[in-house]
């Protein structure tokens, strides 16, 4: 059956969850003993953790619905930073003085947007690029543009390395990247127009708003998600996933339509790089390595390609093993058993051979999406196995 | 103005690499006639449907449909133009209900986009609404149970997925109807449903229908006209009576070359 209206219990799962996300800097801070806090993020970490939710959510409608195997995701992680860094930090002080909202004294050289536009701003310039990736690679399928997507992600950080020197130009700062990259906040010009503000909002927000503003991104990346899957668009993107040459012939613009998906989910990456990129208050083409693009590939298909609910929670998951559930079993083993190992060294190996282990045991993800189940249960019927042939 | 002919097709050719899949085949159908495209595997019958509906290029030749030249055009557009198709072998799109494989069918009649969905504007609720009743209809009308409508067309039964695609083609509102082999694997009970329903179907809906047949019951049963290919070549046209009389379509079907 497909996604039916939701059922009460789930709703109330849903709010639930919702709630203690909302409340956890509370929680943690205060209602947890030592032994829990031991193995749970601090806010700080928690805001990274559902950053990259975004980041696979964001994908997932690329990989998830329409199909498109992006391996260059990071691409768009790295234009959120660099967004983040060009309109909120003095990379462009030789341009004088533009402080609009942000949050440092009137007369600081360079631009500094308020945090929320550069939010914004960010995600659309993403997008766009999404756009301009998207036009001539999109027409590659399957294998093809998986390789070309592999390109644009090592592309990228190659261009930011070099980009120090355009024509004289300064853009990147090259392999040094940005730093004194303004931190989320209100700023002067705000603080003036509302009066009330208590004072304290001239600063940096502290890391409690980070890990706000991130789960608000993770709910509007959810909704997004699911209003566009029930909608004419979704279904032109799983059609597409589907069968391409069916989809066309059936009137859905092939170029068009691919082309939205990946400016969709670069539009949320982009959100997502310039997020992190203002808390850290720093970035540079290290950061955008291939491995970024294969951990947030792994979150879609851990979770359960296509379905939001399973991205979500292996979004989650995935990024909480790498930022802290990793370390925290490390210091656990190493103070059970008095050694002394480094687990992060043998990350990917762990990761890598929980991969193969959840491939073979749940093939279908966390939570598949009944699409996806669709695929994997056995066919009632033989006959079915010319439906796949190629050509029409 | 509307001309007699709704396709004219001149010297279409298609070529793959050294193989000529269609030689310089000229072709036209009648507004509203049933067509058939008969010939033996292999003779290039499906590479002119993909010429038709843009899924392939012609190498050479024109097609003009319904007063307009169509070489070129991306597919989506000539959906729009109005020719639906099936496909040889069933390609509904698996992990879609069957009503939502008909919807896909609507593609280019609905209009509502990225904002509209997003905002769920009044508009884009009553299309979905509308658009949705309207595939159950034709669903209805393709003769599927209500029953069958929320199921995966993976996991419908062979003849409910053949269905499922005829709707979805008469979805994009065609007014010519491309059907590749639709009676391949049906009994002969369910062929003759099926050629009624192929009759029926063009009154109530003024279609136009191309019919790639291999049974010749039904090709006599059910076309007016009938253009017979052998290795890319047209090598007969005419009505059925006409055709099946024909020697080289008879030497043809036989599989032994024509001696002339
Ligand atoms: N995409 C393609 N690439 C190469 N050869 C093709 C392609 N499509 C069809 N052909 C060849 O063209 C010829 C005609 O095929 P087709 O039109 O499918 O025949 P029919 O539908 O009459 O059985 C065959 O020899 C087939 O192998
Ligand atoms: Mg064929």
């Amino acid at each position: 059956m497909p996604p039916a209206t939701r059922t009460r219990l789930e709703r109330a799962l849903l709010a639930v969850c919702f709630c203690t996300l909302a409340l956890y800097p509370w929680l943690y801070s205060n209602y947890l003993s030592t032994t829990l806090t031991q193995w749970l993020p601090d806010t700080s970490t928690a805001f990274v953790i559902l950053a990259f939710t975004v980041m696979g959510l964001g994908l997932n409608f690329v990989v998830g619905y329409a199909g498109l195997l992006d391996l260059g995701y990071v691409a768009f992680f790295a234009a959120g930073a660099y967004v983040a860094g060009w309109l909120a930090s003095e990379q462009f002080a030789n341009a004088g003085s533009v402080v609009f909202g942000g949050t440092v004294l009137p007369k600081t050289p360079g631009i500094h947007l308020s945090p929320w536009l550069v939010l914004l701003a960010a995600a659309l310039f993403s997008a766009l690029l999404g756009v301009v990736i998207g036009v001539p690679t999109l027409r590659l399928r399957g294998d093809y543009l998986a390789i070309v997507t592999l390109g644009f992600g090592e592309i990228i950080p190659q261009f930011v390395r070099n980009g120090d020197n355009l024509g004289g130009f300064n853009l990147t700062n090259g392999a040094f990247g940005m730093n004194g990259i303004d931190g989320l906040g209100f700023g002067n010009t705000v603080h003036h127009a509302i009066h009330t503000l208590p004072s304290n909002f001239l600063n940096e927000l502290d890391s409690r708003w980070y890990y706000w503003t991130a789960l608000a991104l993770v709910v509007v990346t959810i909704v997004t998600s699911l209003l566009l899957r029930d909608s004419r668009l979704g279904r032109a993107w799983i059609a597409i996933r589907e069968d391409e040459d069916a989809a066309a012939a059936m009137g859905v613009p092939l170029m068009r339509t691919k082309t939205l998906s990946y400016a969709i989910g670069a539009f949320f990456g982009g959100a997502a790089g310039a997020m992190i990129t203002l808390q850290a208050g720093a970035t540079s083409p290290d950061a955008f390595s291939l491995q970024v693009s294969i951990f947030v590939l792994c979150m879609v298909i851990l979770g359960g390609i296509g379905n939001v609910w399973g991205v979500t929670l292996g979004g989650i998951l995935l990024a909480y093993v790498n930022y802290k559930g990793l370390f925290a079993a490390g210091n656990t083993f190493n103070s059970t058993f008095g050694t002394n190992v480094d687990i992060s060294q043998y990350a990917y190996l762990i990761y890598g051979v929980a991969i193969v282990l959840f491939m073979l045991v749940r093939p279908e993800g966390l939570i598949p999406s009944a699409r996806r189940r669709a695929e994997l249960v056995e066919e009632p019927e033989e006959e079915n196995v010319g439906a796949e042939a190629s050509p029409a | 103005m509307t001309a007699e002919l709704l396709v004219d097709a001149r010297a279409i050719r298609k070529e793959f690499g050294g193989l000529v899949a269609c030689n310089d085949i000229d072709f036209t159908v009648e507004r509203g006639a049933i067509v058939s495209l008969i010939g033996p595997n292999g003779a290039g019958k499906t590479t002119f449907f993909n010429m038709l509906t843009g899924a392939y290029t012609p190498t050479s030749g024109e097609i003009v449909f319904d007063g307009r030249d169509i070489v070129g055009l991306p597919q989506h557009k000539i959906t729009a133009l109005g020719i639906g198709r099936t496909f040889q072998n069933i390609r509904l799109f698996g992990a879609m209900t069957a009503l939502e494989n008909v919807l896909v069918g609507m593609h280019s009649r609905l209009r509502s986009g990225l904002f509209r969905s997003l905002a769920r504007t009044p508009l884009q609720r009553r299309e979905e609404k509308d658009g949705r009743a309207q595939a159950r209809e034709l669903l209805a009308y393709c003769g599927l149970s209500p029953r069958a409508e929320q199921q995966y067309a993976r996991h419908l039964a062979y003849g409910d997925q053949r269905r499922v695609e005829v709707a979805r083609a008469l979805a994009t509102n065609p007014k010519l109807l491309l059907l590749d082999e639709p009676t391949a694997g049906m009994n002969p009970k369910e062929t003759i449903a099926f050629v009624d329903f192929v009759r029926k179907a063009r009154e109530e809906r003024g279609l136009t229908v191309l019919l790639i047949e291999h049974d010749m019951r039904v090709v006599v049963e059910v076309s007016e006209r009938v253009t017979v290919l052998d290795y890319g070549e047209k090598i007969a046209e005419g009505t059925p009576d006409e055709v099946t009389a024909d020697e080289r379509v008879r030497s043809a079907y036989l599989g032994t070359k024509p001696v002339s």
